[in-house]
């Protein structure tokens, strides 16, 4: 019955073809920031994070020619409200053979909140290695940040209340591509 | 997930194989650089030992630091137990400086549960093996290599042990060891067979979920893996058979017995192996022989037992 009132009051604010579109213009700024790309490592953030990162590095290869190191980065471990809440289960950390030392690392997430998730995402990368540098990616930008964290490139800005939920929706997990803006009840999982 | 670990009966299937997945997590951990996890920051573990252990105790206290906990280690021998103190004064000692969980090793059986349930402490309770009645972290750890090996690392994740068969040798009568792995396996859906003389069979095994034989040899041909047990001599009071040779003989893993095994089943040991006797030297140094695979293992399930009964809030769900 949620799940129903969520969709129908929830309002689709980004679409497939649209998301597509983002995804290739962030691909081109990060060849374009990142001089061609060569020591980019694309880590995602489970679960649509990873997603999201797999679709850059296809883009990125086709942009570049070359195959992109693509990876997963699981953050539950080190969040700052782990006694919170309930035990939860853990995500996939799937580093690239190469590692991430002396490289570009790209984290990769939908959506961008309070920052927290960024925060430990930062912790977690300092234990696997020492990256040359590291910049953010994210689907949406929600705002009403915590942390002073922001992303290096942004699919959309969207400008929300703290009583709105951001749901992204991607054709690997969901079925369909679609970013979904409605009214929250609890924190739906997509977003922190 | 339970609030504490007391028996390997009460886990629900969905329970065993959450623990065996974040297990396997936790096992990627130990390819890092840095072998270490902020998750438990700022909580404190004692490691309560009554009875001697080497690997149960090294294994829980790595398993602990990895996951950045305060650890304390308690052994009966110098402390005031040897004085006389009861447990139930040592445990308010302890709720006293504020401990959150306590890995307890006692050798009476129900002293865990005792201490779970009585109402002296707060902290979470995990057995680590209580007399002759439970080793649940050993059981998961098993459960834990066998689904690695028979089923895979990857494609092993969310899956159980459905179909497999395990064949349990040796001194059930005393074995906690096997007492966890019969209820742990059968929850999983593996068939169980324990292998035993009459005399080292407790009574109303009949009743337990699994089948019963006296037979070694028929056992083998037909099985996933074989686990091997110590006898305990330290727990038998009277003559259970008459030499070691001849338990040796019928009872014992040699090299000719292990060529029988199926190709892909594996030996286990949960240690400390006595070469010679319930094994032989040929058969432990074999490829086959899970043992130190185990202790590698049992670090990964401590830490996922530790982070899923530690590392959240039930009360704030």
């Amino acid at each position: 019955m949620d799940a129903n009132q969520q969709t129908d009051a929830a309002r689709p604010v980004l679409e497939g073809p649209d998301i597509a579109r983002v995804l290739t213009r962030i691909a081109h700024e990060i060849v374009e920031r990142a001089k061609g790309a060569d020591d980019v490592v694309l880590l995602g953030i489970p679960t649509r994070g990873v997603f999201l990162a797999r679709r850059l590095a296809e883009k990125l290869q086709q942009i570049t020619g070359r195959p992109v190191p693509v990876g997963s980065l699981d953050i539950t471990m080190y969040r700052d409200d782990l006694r919170m809440r309930p035990a939860r289960a853990i995500g996939r950390t799937e580093i690239p053979a190469d590692g991430v030392d002396g490289r570009l690392v790209v984290l990769v997430d939908d959506v961008l909140f309070s920052g927290r998730t960024i925060r430990a995402a930062l912790d977690a990368l300092g234990d696997i290695g020492r990256p040359r540098a590291v910049q953010l990616a994210v689907l949406v930008d929600r705002g009403h940040r915590e942390l002073p964290i922001r992303a290096d490139y942004v699919g959309k800005n969207l400008p929300t209340s703290l009583r709105e939920a951001v749901k992204v929706q991607l054709a690997e997990e969901d079925g369909r591509d679609a970013v979904l803006l409605g009214v929250r009840e609890a924190a739906p999982a997509g977003e922190r | 997930m339970l609030r504490h670990l007391i028996s390997a009966a009460d886990l629900t299937r969905d329970d065993a194989v959450q623990i065996l997945d974040t297990a396997e997590e936790m096992a990627r951990v130990a390819d890092r650089p840095i072998k270490k996890l902020p998750t438990l920051r700022g909580r404190t573990v004692v490691n309560l030992f009554f009875e001697d252990s080497t690997r149960t105790r090294i294994s829980f206290e790595a398993a602990e630091k990895r996951l950045s906990a305060d650890v304390i280690n308690f052994s009966a021998k110098g402390s005031s137990v040897s004085k006389g103190e009861s447990l139930k004064d040592t445990a308010q000692t302890l709720e006293a400086m504020g401990v959150d969980a306590v890995v307890i090793r006692h050798g009476a059986s129900g002293a865990p549960y005792r201490l779970a349930t009585s109402g002296w402490i707060d902290a979470a309770v995990i057995n680590a093996g209580d007399g002759t009645h439970q080793h649940p972290t050993q059981a998961l750890l098993d459960a834990f290599t066998l689904r690695r090996r028979l089923v895979g690392h990857d494609t092993g994740l969310g899956r159980d042990l459905a179909g497999k068969r395990v064949v349990i040798v040796g001194d059930i009568l005393h074995s906690r060891v096997a007492r966890s792995n019969v209820d742990l396996l059968h929850t999983l859906g593996a068939e169980v067979v324990l292998v035993a003389p009459p005399t080292l069979l407790p009574v109303g095994v009949t009743n337990w979920p699994c089948e019963v034989s006296y037979d070694l040899d028929s056992a083998l041909a037909k099985c996933d893996a074989v686990m091997m047990l110590r006898v305990q001599r330290e727990r038998m009071n009277a003559a259970f058979f008459p030499t070691e040779r001849e338990y040796s003989r019928r009872y014992g893993l040699d090299g000719d017995r292990m060529a029988k095994l199926p190709e892909h089943a594996i030996v286990m040991h949960p240690g400390p192996m006595v070469r010679g006797m319930e094994i032989t030297a040929q058969v432990a140094d074999s490829p086959r022989c899970t043992a130190i695979e185990q202790v590698a293992n049992g670090v990964s399930i401590r830490m996922a037992v530790l982070y899923l009964l530690l590392g959240g809030n039930e009360s704030a769900a």
